[in-house]
């Protein structure tokens, strides 16, 4: 597989960066997301998440039912500020 | 599991780490560091990543620059791996009352008698700083470039890192569960993977430090409450320094990779291990930092999370050996300024520890709440 495949769109991390964090270590999401920010993005993790866990499973040997989900945070999608605030103004 | 240790440090967050590499580095052996979760999972890696030199006690303005010191060299004293993300975009504090003006002027006097270089802001000195600042209502401002902002993620690893290459060892995801003590001796720590034999314990463990000093049948006065932060889409540079207010209780600053992150005290917040994100804090969050920073409008949150400040009485640490058990080390309640003291903070704590004279005075004794000598800092959140 082509080790410079994007993993993590929202922070552009690619499947060796993943892969040589899990063989330094890091086996579990939260600790990858804290380290590579993996998942920190606008889609919080709906993709690369998964994929992480399946490459922590075969670089180890956890199970999937064995890998923690990071907690999902509010707010589920990006709100602009200025919805917050409840000025749409600016929203055509 | 090692059963034995020389001394073990409870919590794995950046004060931990800190004392651990500190420790080692001064030769200690048999170093153990206990974390019931992972390396920066608590305070360190839930804080606002700020830090500041700006203080109005001479102590304060010493433990954050000679902390600073460290950090500008961190990447290569420490051998890091991943760059600490260090930004010293500055902080520009705004004052809102004439009141507030005169404190900041004492307080530049006496941050610039010990070389830190900050200095008196005129409304407009500060426009001129960050063009899109809304000044109504702005008495003056204060403004030292040298703050800013470092990956407290990356800066707890780098220290575990630098510390286990000394020999310590850490265990995660190992919860010390009791502290046995014998005529007013640590005997050993009881975790929930073995029994470590030790006659030395730091208490590092941030929200929880009253439990932990409750192990040991110590109590102290700190107390745990709720800080909530949120963060934004990542947008091109357009704000250099952290942008805080104690008056209009706000503080903002946008981080290397793009995003904002921002958040405030919250006066009503109750005592509790509470770290869930409200919906409420969303929206004053927003409304706050939109009047100040009106360009935030047009840009996304896209997370919030929270953690716990550790408080005492005087919002100032407890740096201090117990003097009721021998052996029990307590650095703790850091009241929300504990990452940017970190690195001379672990410096201190290792010497205190190993009986050497320290090398900066402090009164962060534990005493000082029962002897009303409380520290007056006029420049907390």
């Amino acid at each position: 597989m082509n080790e410079d495949m994007i993993v993590c769109r929202c922070e552009d991390i690619t499947l060796k960066e993943l892969r040589d964090l899990i063989a330094e270590g890091y086996t579990t999401l939260d600790e990858i997301k804290r380290a590579l920010r993996l998942g920190m993005g606008p889609c919080q993790g709906n993709i690369c998440l998964e994929i992480a866990a399946r490459e922590i499973c075969k670089m180890t040997d956890k199970k999937m039912e064995d890998i923690k989900m990071p907690s999902k945070r509010p707010p589920i999608s990006g709100i602009k500020m200025s919805e917050l605030v409840g000025d749409n103004q600016n929203e055509k | 599991m090692r059963n034995k240790a020389e001394i073990v440090i409870i919590g794995g967050g950046v004060i931990g780490a800190c004392i651990a590499y500190n420790l080692a580095h001064k030769g200690m052996k048999d170093i153990v560091v206990l974390e019931k979760n992972y390396i920066a999972s608590g305070s360190t890696g839930s804080c606002g990543a700020g830090i500041r030199q700006q203080w109005g006690t001479e102590m304060n303005c010493l433990l954050s620059k000679k902390s600073m010191e460290i950090f500008e060299n961190m990447n290569e004293s420490l051998k890091v791996k991943r760059d600490i993300e260090l930004k010293q975009g500055g902080y520009l504090l705004l004052a809102y009352s004439e009141k507030e003006f005169k404190q900041f002027k004492e307080n530049i006097k006496l941050q610039n008698s010990i070389d830190i270089p900050s200095q008196l802001l005129t409304v407009k000195e500060a426009k001129e700083i960050v063009p899109q600042l809304n000044i109504d209502g702005v008495k003056g401002a204060t403004y030292c470039s040298t703050d800013g902002h470092a990956n407290p993620f990356r800066v707890n690893q780098a220290y575990v890192e630098a510390a286990k290459r000394k020999g310590v060892q850490f265990y995660t995801y190992t919860r010390a569960q009791d502290i046995v003590t014998q005529n007013d001796e640590i005997k050993s720590v009881v975790t929930d993977r073995g029994v470590i034999e030790t006659n030395k314990v730091v208490n590092a463990a941030g929200g929880f430090s009253k439990e932990v000093s409750l192990m040991a049948g110590i109590d102290i006065p700190t107390k745990s409450e709720r800080h909530q932060i949120l963060v934004t889409e990542q947008v091109n540079p357009i704000l250099k320094p952290m942008v805080m207010s104690f008056s209009y209780n706000i503080y903002c600053q946008q981080i290397p990779d793009g995003s904002f992150v921002m958040g405030y005290g919250d006066p009503d917040e109750q005592h509790s291990h509470n770290i869930k994100s409200s919906w409420q804090f969303l929206e004053k969050m927003a409304k706050k930092s939109t009047y100040l920073l009106p360009f935030l409008k047009d840009i996304r949150v896209i997370r919030q999370w929270a953690g716990l400040y550790n408080v005492t009485p005087d919002a100032q640490p407890i740096l201090d050996e117990s003097d009721k058990l021998k052996g029990f080390f307590m650095a703790v309640g850091f009241s929300g300024h504990g990452f940017m003291i970190a690195p001379f903070t672990g410096v201190l704590m290792a010497e205190m520890i190993l009986g050497e004279r320290l090398s900066m005075d402090i009164k962060l004794d534990v005493k000082r709440f029962e002897h009303d000598r409380l520290i007056l800092e006029p420049s907390v959140v």
